[in-house]
C-alpha cells in the first residue's frame, strides 16, 4: 500500500465537513452533507465535483492518432479537434483493461483520461503501444486538477463564474471541449460528465483549483448547487446507466458482454490492439450486462446472485435503491437465455429471494433540452 | 433526545436506554453518519424473542447495508414503525425519534460507558 493522496482541494473538503473515503489511494470526499441530497441537487439544479484524483496522459506527436487508433478500441483519427469520444484499452484478449474518454485538443495532440485505480495501467500501455510511432506519452495527472459541475444549471452557473473565460460557452456540444482561462491559468472546459446530466469538467493546473471551486460554490449557491461526493457521483451514474470499472467492467470482460460493442470500431483500417478477440467474440453463453428493476425498498447489491425460478442466472455488479426512482435498480451479468427485457428474475437479498424484471439501460434519461 | 453521556453503547455502534426491565435500542450518530442516508430499515415484530449479539435487523444506506444487533437477551416489546415509514429518522434523530427496538431483558450484559464508546470510535 503506497501512502495516502490527497486532492489539491482537500483543504476545501475539510472546510466543507466532507466524510472522506479511500478510492484508488485517495482519500476523496464521499460525502459533504446527505448522498440523497446531493444526488437531487445534481437531478434538479447542480453538484460539484472534485475528480482530482483521475488519471490525464497526454499523448503527442505527429504520430498521435495513428498511435491511439492502434492502442486504443475506437477511430480517434476520426474526431475533430475539440472533440471527445469515450473508448477503451482493450488487452489483446479482448478484456478491458480501462475505460477512457479521449479529447483531441490539437492536430496532433490528445489528452487521455483514465480511472484513478487504472493510471500507471494506462500510461505505461500507452507507452508500449505508442513506441512504434512518432510520438510521446506524459503522464501529466499530478499537473492536472478536474473539477465537474454538473445538473441543469450547470451552464448557467459556469458562465456567470468570474475569471472564467471561455468563448461561447452556451454553444459547446456534448462530447466535445474548448480551451479557455480562469484568471491567467488555461483551463479546458468539455461539455462531459457521469451523471446522467447535462454538465462541464474542467481541467486545470492544481494550484489554481482550490479559486475555481471557491468561485464556483458562491456562483452556483443562488442556483442550487451544492458540493457533492462520490457517493452521489456512483447513485448518479448507476441510473444513467454508466458502466464503473471495477463493477461492470473489467479485464475478464469483452467489451460486447458489457454492451459497449458500439465502442469497438471494427471498421477501422489496419490493427489494434484486442481486435482479433473481438472480432472472435464471446464464448458461447457468456453473460451480457442487462439492467434489473425491483419493487419495494431493499437493493440487490455488487456480488448478490440472480436466479430464474430455478437456479442461478448471473450476478449483480451494481445496485441501489435509486434515489431519482424511489425502487431498487442494479446492473448485473445475466446468461443471455435471461438477458431479455421482461424477463422476471429473483434477486437474493442475503436470504430473501426479491423478484425483478430484466429492463433496457438507462433507468433514467434527462429530458432533451 | 435522549443525553448520550447517560446512554450506553455497544462495539456494534448501538446505544442502549435502560428503563425499568426494557431496553431502548438504536445507532449511534457515529453509525448514521458512516451509514449515509438510510433508505430502509427491516425491524423485527413485537414478541420476537432475541438473543444478544445476534442479527435481528438491517438498516440498509444507498451506499450500504448495516446489521442491528440485539444488545440484550429478550423479548421485542415494541418496534419503531415511524422509522420504518420515514428511515430518514435514522440519519436526523439517532439518539431520539430514530430509535429502533424496545427489548424486556431480565439482565443486562455489561455494555459500554460513553466515554468508553467515545475512546473506541476516536470522537
Amino acid at each position: 500500500m503506497t501512502e495516502e493522496r490527497f486532492s489539491p482541494l482537500h483543504q476545501r473538503h475539510l472546510g466543507l465537513g466532507a466524510s472522506f473515503t479511500d478510492f484508488a489511494g485517495w482519500m476523496m470526499p464521499v460525502r459533504y452533507s446527505s448522498d440523497l441530497a446531493e444526488h437531487h441537487a445534481v437531478r434538479a439544479a447542480a453538484g460539484l465535483f472534485d475528480l482530482s484524483h483521475m488519471g490525464e496522459i497526454l499523448v503527442l506527436g505527429p504520430e498521435a492518432s495513428d498511435a491511439l487508433d492502434y492502442a486504443l478500441a475506437g477511430k480517434l483519427s476520426a474526431i475533430a479537434i475539440g472533440q471527445a469520444k469515450y473508448s477503451l484499452l482493450l488487452a489483446r484478449d479482448g478484456g478491458i483493461v480501462d475505460d477512457l474518454v479521449v479529447y483531441r485538443t490539437g492536430q496532433d495532440r490528445y489528452l487521455v483520461v483514465a480511472n484513478a485505480s487504472n493510471r500507471e495501467a494506462v500510461a505505461s500501455e500507452l507507452r508500449d503501444r505508442s513506441s512504434p510511432f512518432d510520438c510521446e506519452v506524459q503522464d501529466e495527472s499530478d499537473d492536472i486538477a478536474l473539477i465537474a459541475v454538473q445538473g441543469p444549471r450547470a451552464l448557467e452557473i459556469l458562465r456567470e463564474v468570474p475569471g472564467v473565460h471561455v468563448a461561447d460557452l452556451e454553444d459547446l456540444k456534448y462530447y466535445w471541449s474548448a480551451t479557455g482561462h480562469f484568471g491567467e491559468h488555461a483551463l479546458l472546459v468539455a461539455r462531459t460528465g457521469y451523471t446522467g446530466e447535462d454538465g462541464f469538467e474542467l481541467y486545470l493546473a492544481p494550484e489554481a483549483a482550490p479559486a475555481l471551486w471557491d468561485a464556483l460554490l458562491e456562483t452556483g449557491a443562488g442556483s442550487g448547487l451544492v458540493p457533492a461526493g462520490l457517493a452521489s457521483r456512483d447513485t448518479l451514474r448507476l441510473e444513467a446507466g454508466m458502466p464503473l470499472y471495477g463493477h461492470e467492467l473489467g479485464l475478464e470482460t469483452l467489451p460486447v458482454q458489457a454492451g459497449l460493442g458500439r465502442v469497438v470500431n471494427l471498421k477501422k483500417e489496419g490493427d489494434f490492439v484486442g481486435r482479433g478477440a473481438v472480432e472472435a467474440g464471446p464464448d458461447e453463453g457468456a453473460r451480457v450486462l442487462v439492467g434489473l428493476a425491483a419493487a419495494g425498498r431493499r437493493a440487490g447489491r455488487a456480488g448478490y446472485v440472480v436466479f430464474d425460478s430455478e437456479s442461478e442466472v448471473g450476478i449483480i455488479t451494481s445496485g441501489a435503491l435509486s434515489p431519482t426512482l424511489g425502487h431498487p435498480v442494479a446492473m448485473a451479468y445475466v446468461d443471455p437465455a435471461s438477458a431479455e427485457a421482461g424477463t422476471e428474475l429473483l434477486i437474493d437479498v442475503r436470504g430473501t429471494r426479491v423478484p425483478a424484471t430484466v429492463v433496457s439501460l438507462p433507468f433514467y434519461k434527462r429530458e432533451a433540452i | 433526545m435522549a443525553d448520550k453521556t447517560t446512554l450506553q453503547y455497544t462495539a456494534e455502534h448501538e446505544w442502549v436506554l435502560v428503563d425499568g426491565d426494557v431496553a431502548t435500542v438504536g445507532i449511534t450518530a457515529y453509525a448514521a453518519e458512516k451509514l449515509g442516508d438510510v433508505v430502509f430499515v427491516d425491524l423485527p415484530g413485537a414478541g420476537d424473542t432475541v438473543a444478544s449479539g445476534k442479527v435481528v435487523g438491517e438498516i440498509e444506506s444507498t451506499k450500504s447495508v448495516g446489521e442491528l444487533f440485539a444488545p440484550v437477551d429478550g423479548e421485542i416489546v415494541e418496534s419503531n414503525q415511524a422509522v420504518v415509514d420515514a428511515p430518514e429518522l435514522v440519519n436526523s434523530d439517532p439518539f431520539g425519534e430514530g430509535w429502533l427496538i424496545k427489548v424486556k431483558f431480565a439482565s443486562l450484559p455489561v455494555l459500554l460507558t460513553f466515554a468508553e464508546y467515545s475512546a473506541l470510535v476516536g470522537e
